[in-house]
């Protein structure tokens, strides 16, 4: 909790600058890093999916907190144990339920959150397509000239257009 | 006596702000010249009053005077003079009266520029801008109030958070400020068109210049706060798609399509009615970050709700200024005319996709941010939605922007061509396809994808000179009459120029350092040696050293390219006393625009030394992008067009006058 009380001190002290957390030493420490330097990328890329449930929207790889390292350890037994990713969240999932996914998963209760931004780019985008249209044919009526050009008229505008005739 | 002086002045701003936002108004009804005219020398007055308060409270911090609670709290006599200043709003109370001084130092600026406005349209404006001064002074009088005395004066003070005891603090949320609240005007501008039932093309010369400028300081406010987390947190991030970032960026990407739209708006006289909800919506986006901030309700809902008093305060404004202002536009945006057709492939056009790009994107930002707590309130679930979210949902709507991006200002207004200015894009495509091809060959085996994305960039780097090529006539006349076409474009065309290349600047930036980025983790000892990317870096040793309000330990490391000796670099660990916290500060080295970053973490009982060093290519890009399109903003906002403002009906009438 000593986490996220300085995040709060933190939010409350200014508006709007980009402090996820504060704090000394480092994410992933020196002793924690797996031998095997392909395991050990798939611990950090599955780290960066997974909150640091103490802290304000931190991944475990960014934080600091105590328990941030107890869950990257926990990922990397995992790993080390034969796990494949999948596997590895969906244990995290079971033992400490959604909220420890940054990114959550499509269902039911996320799907709004999902939906609205290809909801609202086709639906601005089917708008301003029908609205362009209506314009259109609007504008269409009123640009129809009231009446056509008579021979007269097109035989003096052509002499206008073509610069070496005399008019 | 100073802190009292203060409070009171900060009273006697909110009586003017309360005149300001009635009597105009009154004024305007009755079409009286001098009721109308009380706008102006309130807004002035206010300023005054406003900037009198703010300067009590800077003089109570630099005399560290801790009768004063805000004092008490937020500052140390042994803190450095600029500290001591920058403290005054690194803390809520501060922070609101800044926030009101800069909505003031607004106010004013509108007041003593405004004479060439018409003089209704100026009181309204005073007046919706004198509403919102209302509220916040209120707010902060209430419940905010910097000038509380505490009955038994301490002898020392308890010190500001050492992560805000940084030059940082100076500047960044001045700017964001400047960028926020600079937004009022256009909101201010949009309520007065909406309360009149008129709207013209004087009105949009007049908003695009205020919108430029706050746009061009929340451009740089974010950039600062970036670059201020990426090297004061000590990881080497810059952007954590944290809600408090987010906050900000809403109102970014909804004033960069304002921007956009108030262009069509001023030179076609159409997109009237949006351009009227754009300017709504990015203030209103300005408040809803100062009240997610504000508010706690970030940190937990739950912590909101064990003290609501200023949560409530903020929610109350906010539900009150944007709901009252749609409903406003709900009411009487189908009073004004639409004008200005344009076909769906112009100028307009373009302008319009990127509305809807921007906006989607805002909507993205907007609900990725607020649905977990909305789905905590209404159904108890708690979910989070954080940077793999955002850069899913968020990249796809970029890439199809940035790759309209250089078409739009080759595209003629009205009806536009194409297929002609893809093809004047030919040179600036077959550059992209050069740039991946090489990427891609250099890098084999690599990610695939960021080629691709370095490509776009320079897609969109390359797109911009186009428009400049094009017009200049460059490699087709001779070189002289080239440079005398240049030197006779608009300043805004320049502008533009900048301010697009800029975005492809940061992307180059963005995709080198998440690709390319190299990291050594590991115990150091005293002549331990970490090799990466070429570089070497040797640890000479640590010690120890006394600063006014912190002991340090500082490393250093000597960095060595090809055994040749480059640099020095000397990161450090300050431990702060007074409040038993300490900081990282890391040591950069840059290279060009790549940097080298070394970051210090815990001492083990053997005397080694968690060491974290980064080589981060390119990684300055990414700040160098913003400044660039700040830039282009400025050149932008000096056009001798909004240089020389509207046109004075003044005198027109004045010569009819006289006729008579």
């Amino acid at each position: 909790m000593w986490k996220s009380r300085l995040l709060l001190l933190l939010a409350c002290a200014f508006a709007a600058a980009p402090m996820a957390g504060a704090l000394p030493a480092h994410a992933v420490q020196p002793d924690e890093i797996m031998a095997d330097p392909v395991k050990e990328a798939r611990a950090r890329e599955l780290s960066r999916e997974l909150r640091c449930m103490v802290c304000q929207n931190q991944s475990i790889d960014d934080s600091e907190a105590p328990l941030a390292r107890d869950l990257r350890l926990l990922v990397r037994e995992r790993i080390a144990a034969g796990d494949r990713d999948g596997q590895v969240i969906d244990f995290l999932v079971a033992r400490y339920g959604e909220f420890v996914l940054l990114k959550p998963r499509f269902n039911p209760h996320t799907m709004l959150l999902w939906l609205v931004p290809p909801l609202a780019l086709s639906g601005g985008g089917v708008a301003l397509w029908r609205y362009s249209r209506r314009r259109g044919k609007s504008a269409g009526a009123a640009a129809e000239p009231a009446s056509p050009l008579t021979a007269d008229e097109k035989a003096r505008l052509e002499r206008l257009m073509t610069p070496d005739q005399p008019v | 006596m100073i802190a009292e002086a203060g409070h009171y002045a900060l009273v006697l701003a909110l009586g003017l702000a309360l005149i300001q936002s009635t009597v105009p108004l009154i004024g305007a009804r009755w079409r009286d010249v001098a009721l109308m005219n009380v706008a102006r020398s309130t807004a002035l007055a206010q300023l005054l009053f406003v900037a009198a308060s703010f300067a009590a409270l800077v003089m109570l911090h630099v005399t560290s005077d801790f009768s004063v609670v805000n004092v008490f709290e937020n500052s140390h006599s042994l803190k450095p003079l600029i500290y001591k200043i920058t403290g005054v709003w690194g803390n809520h109370e501060g922070s609101m009266l800044l926030w009101v001084s800069i909505l003031a130092l607004f106010g004013g600026l509108v007041a003593a520029f405004g004479n060439n406005l018409r003089l209704s349209l100026r009181a309204h404006v005073l007046a919706v801008q004198a509403w919102i001064a209302s509220a916040f002074y209120l707010f902060i009088l209430i419940t905010s109030n910097p000038f509380l005395r505490i009955a038994n004066p301490p002898i020392e003070g308890r010190d500001l958070n050492p992560v805000l005891q940084d030059i940082g603090l100076a500047v960044h949320p001045p700017m964001l400020y400047l960028g926020y609240v600079g937004f009022s005007i256009s909101f201010s501008f949009a309520v007065a068109a909406l309360l009149e039932g008129r709207i013209d093309a004087a009105w949009a010369r007049w908003v695009r210049p205020w919108t430029l400028m706050a746009w061009i300081f929340l451009t740089l406010g974010i950039a600062m706060g970036s670059y201020w987390a990426y090297y004061e947190l000590g990881w080497g991030g810059w952007w954590f798609w944290d809600p408090v970032e987010n906050a900000s960026l809403m109102p970014w990407l909804a004033g960069t399509a304002l921007l956009h739209s108030a262009v069509v708006m001023e030179k076609r006289n159409a997109l009237k009615v949006w351009t009227i909800l754009l300017a709504i919506l990015t203030f209103s986006l300005s408040l809803l970050g100062t009240f997610l901030v504000r508010s706690g309700v970030l940190t937990s809902v739950h912590a909101f709700a064990t003290d609501p008093t200023r949560g409530v305060f903020i929610l109350l404004i906010l539900c009150v200024f944007i709901g009252g202002s749609l409903s406003l536009y709900a009411w009487r945006a189908s009073a004004l005319k639409q004008g200005g057709l344009f076909a769906p492939i112009s100028r307009e056009g373009a302008l319009v996709l990127n509305n809807l790009f921007l906006t989607t994107a805002c909507a993205t930002v907007f609900i990725g941010t607020l649905y977990p707590l909305a789905l905590e309130v209404l159904t108890g679930d708690k979910i989070s939605v954080g940077a793999p979210f955002f850069n899913l949902t968020f990249a796809p709507l970029f890439v199809p922007l940035m790759v309209a991006v250089p078409f739009g200002p080759l595209l003629a207004w009205k009806r536009g061509d194409l297929l002609g200015a893809a093809q004047r894009l030919t040179a600036a495509g077959i550059a992209a396809l050069i740039a991946i091809a090489v990427l891609w060959a250099w890098t084999y085996g690599g990610s695939t994808l960021a080629p691709v994305a370095i490509g776009l960039a320079v897609f969109v780097i390359a797109g911009a000179f186009s428009d400049i090529v094009e017009r200049t006539g460059l490699f087709r006349i001779p070189l002289k009459t080239s440079l005398q076409r240049a030197g006779g474009l608009p300043r805004a065309t320049w502008g533009t120029l900048f301010a697009h290349a800029g975005v492809g600047v940061a992307l180059i930036g963005i995709v080198c350092e998440t690709t390319w980025n190299s990291e050594y983790i590991g115990s150091m000892k005293p002549d331990d040696v970490a090799k990466l990317a070429g570089y070497e870096l040797k640890l000479d040793g640590v010690t120890q050293r006394q600063g006014p309000n912190f002991r340090e330990m500082v490393a250093q490391f000597t960095v060595k390219l090809d055994g040749e000796k480059l640099s020095v670099m000397t990161p450090s660990k300050r431990n702060f006393t007074t409040r038993e916290s300490s900081t990282t500060e890391a040591a950069l080295l840059t290279r060009g625009a790549s940097q080298l970053y070394i970051s210090l973490g815990d001492t083990a009982a053997d005397g080694a030394i968690a060491v974290r060093i980064y080589h981060k290519p390119l990684v300055l890009l990414i700040w160098w992008g913003p400044v660039l399109m700040a830039f282009g903003g400025t050149l932008s906002l000096s056009d001798r067009r909004l240089r020389v403002g509207a046109p004075k009906p003044a005198k027109a009438v004045r010569g009819l006058q006289a006729a008579e």
